[in-house]
């Protein structure tokens, strides 16, 4: 599914490469991301999946390369421009403001990003997505007595009050227990539902498998294959990416 | 606004009025404390608007206090006074713009450290200009300005202040800082120019600086690059905004009223020791209460309502 407008994927990865002195991260990645898709980053511990989602919001500048959001290029651009843009994201390690309180923390990505509000609008959106995110708690609670999920869930509102093109989502599932996990995927799936379009970052197979319309898999910064979750899992080059040679 | 904003500001007019009496009951060593006062709670609160919310230490302020004083010093005698304050402000700000956008890229310790040579450079400078031209040491500054004016002067410039930092803490502008003291990352990725924001609030600090620095040379009738220039001044400053608190606009207000009149009786008393004993007192301050006093007093405050509670 492309965009009615100009045709263009949400997002399009072309030869992106990025090199730390010396050591490359990523090598030649081309993927594209279809507008209300969810495509799946999948790979083993350092295969470079993070760096690609740094690549795209801006936290990182490629080597080489392009990255188009609906065919306009934002590869190496300042990661607020990217933001402003409508690209979201959250962070492998959740990052919270501690200063500030739920409702402020959900409010901050929603005053500078690409849907902009103030004063009572901004409010009153914050309120929905604490609620929409599933948070129990009062907007004014400090964000340090939340649990780990409830962290989590304040980020991903964070990420989806400003109503990005497309939201970035690195490992949000990771460090859940399994009664967690379920709702934490549950919730991804409503997202979905939605028709978000979403590049997740992710280790849960489980959640690769129910979330992905399709995934891509990474090894050693460069890709290994693509398609369906089901029939990528099952993939010979894949499952010994994962976890070594038959005779290893 | 609501109504209890209104009642703030009325409450904080008629507070700045009942001070302003204070010339017609003493003109003699009260009103110089009160200057004082004056002075070092503008230059603290303007000081906590940038370094509050960034957490950036800035020990500048000597730099754009003494080029304003210098500005008035110069000019004195073309140009009438009204105009060298303007001029400094113009100064104070192109000046404070210029270094912005040169160091706010810089992080933590190399911004306090390029802080603090900035001072120390622009007194060199200026000390060598004047060696060059074969000027005397200092300047003259003679007018008919006299002390209640300087201090009526300052004190209108705190009202402003505290306008200004009002409006910042309910802008977009003061969100955004909260939001870049708290994680520059987010910030960045939440779409927030961080880069323009901090460089809008030093140029606000670096022109009232300066700003203060001209209103006051008429105090002076003879400055000197050490006069103006004093690392001392930027380090005060640093600790009574820190020792009132810098993360509430009044905070800066509550530790500069003990620390000025606590210097004064210091330089009085142990006029050999006064650095010495500051520098206790500024490690006692960061060591014993780093969020100031009305950061205690906020604990305080909580911990009774829990108890209530």
């Amino acid at each position: 599914m492309a965009d009615p407008a100009n045709g263009a994927a949400a997002l399009a990865v072309s030869a992106l490469t990025k090199n730390f002195s010396g050591l490359t991260a990523v090598s030649a990645m081309s993927f594209e991301l279809a507008r209300n898709e969810v495509l799946g980053l999948i790979g083993p511990n350092g295969s470079g999946k993070t760096t690609v989602i740094n690549l795209v919001s801006g936290a990182l500048k490629p080597s080489a390369g392009a990255i188009r959001l609906y065919g306009e290029e934002i590869g190496g651009a300042a990661p607020a421009a990217i933001a402003r843009m409508g690209v979201a994201r959250t962070f492998q390690i959740v990052r919270m403001l501690p200063s500030m309180s739920v409702l402020e923390n959900v409010m901050a990505g929603g005053v500078f990003g690409h849907s902009r509000h103030w004063g009572d609008d901004l409010r009153d959106r914050a309120r929905a997505l604490v609620a929409r995110v599933g948070l129990a708690v009062a907007g004014e609670t400090p964000v340090s007595a939340l649990t780990y999920i409830d962290q989590k869930r304040v980020e991903l509102a964070r990420a989806l009050i400003a109503d990005p093109k497309v939201l970035l989502l690195d490992e949000w599932l990771a460090g859940l227990n399994p009664t967690e996990l379920k709702t934490g995927i549950a919730l991804i799936e409503a997202l979905r539902g939605e028709g978000r379009t979403i590049l997740v970052v992710e280790h849960v197979m489980d959640a690769i498998r129910s979330l992905c319309d399709r995934c891509v898999v990474m090894s050693s910064g460069a890709m290994i294959a693509e398609g369906a979750p089901a029939e990528v899992l099952a993939d010979a080059e894949v499952i010994r990416a994962y976890l070594g040679d038959a005779d290893a | 606004m609501s109504a209890r904003e209104w009642r703030n500001l009325g409450l904080a007019a008629a507070a700045l009025g009942v001070v302003a009496l204070l010339p017609l009951f003493d003109t003699g060593y009260w009103l110089s404390v009160g200057v004082s006062i004056a002075m070092y709670t503008v230059l603290a609160t303007s000081w906590a608007l940038f370094s509050g919310p960034t957490h950036y230490i800035s020990l500048a302020t000597a730099a754009f206090y003494g080029i304003g004083m210098y500005i008035v010093g110069v000019g004195i005698g073309v140009l009438p006074f009204a105009v060298l304050v303007l001029a400094a402000a113009v100064a104070g700000a192109v000046l404070s713009a210029i270094i912005g956008l040169a160091t706010l890229r810089l992080s933590g310790v190399y911004f306090v450290i390029f802080t603090l040579g900035l001072a120390e450079l622009v007194r060199q400078l200026v000390a060598w200009v004047q060696a060059t031209l074969g000027a005397s040491s200092g300047l003259y500054v003679l007018t008919g300005i006299t002390e209640p004016m300087i201090y009526w002067q300052l004190l209108a410039l705190a009202g402003l202040v505290y306008l200004v930092g009002w409006r910042i803490g309910r802008s977009r502008l003061g969100f955004a800082l909260r939001i870049i003291g708290n994680d520059e990352v987010v910030a960045v990725h939440s779409g927030i120019n961080t880069a323009r924001a901090k460089v809008v609030l030093f140029v606000i600090s670096g022109t009232v600086a300066s700003i203060t620095g001209a209103i006051l040379a008429p105090r002076w009738t003879f400055i000197e690059p050490t006069l103006a220039f004093g690392a001392m001044l930027s380090f005060q400053v640093v600790i009574m905004a820190l020792l009132g608190g810098a993360h509430r606009l009044w905070g800066p207000l509550v530790g500069v009223i003990p620390f000025t009149i606590l210097s004064d009786v210091i330089s009085a008393k142990f006029p050999n020791q006064t650095t010495l004993l500051l520098g206790a007192a500024f490690l006692l301050i960061v060591y014993l209460i780093p969020n100031g006093v009305v950061g205690v007093l906020e604990t305080l405050a909580r911990t009774r309502a829990r108890e209530n509670g």
